[in-house]
């Protein structure tokens, strides 16, 4: 976040603890990235929502907990460039 | 961490019963996993290596998915049937733990977690594979450490290590 000029301070971590609350979040799964409220890396149409465990990709290909860093900050700088044309 | 392993009878994807006791191996190694899991998909590669590197040294592996799968169906029996015809076969039986009994025998707390069983039936090792599941030259190093130990007939060090991964997914009582 600080690479990009955001507050780290700026998060907020929001904790689901029941499957009508994934529900009505449309959350894919933990962890879950999102700027203003939009996934920073949309899961697929099909993908159910629930508590569960969320499987991201590295870009190795590799299965992984977390999203690559790589794509989660170009997925923030993305989203960072939506607000400012917003915003103009 | 228990000091003697508990006994059970499971079933793998092919049908076939599998049983901790009246078994002849050096060691075997009990691997709470799942499918849907990321860190059990992230580390997977490394266990079945481990798995096949000691399979002629007298270590059997027995991979034990616990998780519910009416709340989790991408671990069900079918689902874990279909994963390992997908992936030609694994070198380490994947059996089910549908009533979760077996995992909270052992206490087991994540996918994964890992425990080296000897063949007096002793906990040995418990924990993580290795360090870090985001880097494979890691090779799951515990682990192999671990079986190396008590293939030597020494104690592992370490021999107990924080599981890391996904909370194993407990039915609603």
């Amino acid at each position: 976040m600080r690479e990009l000029g955001l507050d780290p301070d700026a998060l907020q971590v929001i904790r689901l603890d029941t499957e009508e609350d994934a529900a009505r979040e449309r959350f894919a799964g933990s962890p879950t990235f999102r700027v203003a409220g939009e996934d920073v890396l949309p899961p697929g149409g099909d993908e159910p929502t629930g508590l569960t465990c969320r499987l991201y990709r590295r870009r190795d290909g590799r299965p992984s907990p977390t999203p690559d860093p790589a794509d989660l900050r170009d997925a923030l700088a993305a989203a960072i460039r939506r607000k400012e044309l917003a915003d103009a | 961490m228990p000091d003697i392993a508990h006994g059970f009878e499971l079933p793998d994807t092919e049908g076939r019963l599998h049983s901790l006791e009246g078994d002849t191996s050096v060691a075997t190694v009990v691997v709470f996993t799942c499918n849907h899991c990321p860190y059990a998909l992230a580390w997977h590669d490394r266990i079945a290596g481990v798995a096949r590197d000691y399979a002629d040294r007298g270590v059997r592996f027995l991979a034990i998915n616990p998780n519910d799968s009416e709340r989790y169906p991408a671990d069900s029996f079918d689902a874990m049937q279909e994963r390992v015809r997908r992936e030609g076969g694994w070198p380490m039986p994947y059996l089910h733990d549908a009533t979760q009994e077996v995992a909270r025998a052992y206490g087991a707390q994540t996918t994964p977690d890992v425990f080296v069983i000897d063949s007096s039936g002793t906990l040995r090792y418990r924990g993580a594979p290795d360090a870090d599941h985001g880097d494979p030259s890691q090779n799951a190093a515990w682990l192999r450490g671990a079986l190396d130990a008590v293939l030597a007939g020494t104690d592992p060090d370490p021999a107990e290590t924080k599981p890391v991964g996904c909370s194993i997914k407990w039915r609603f009582p």
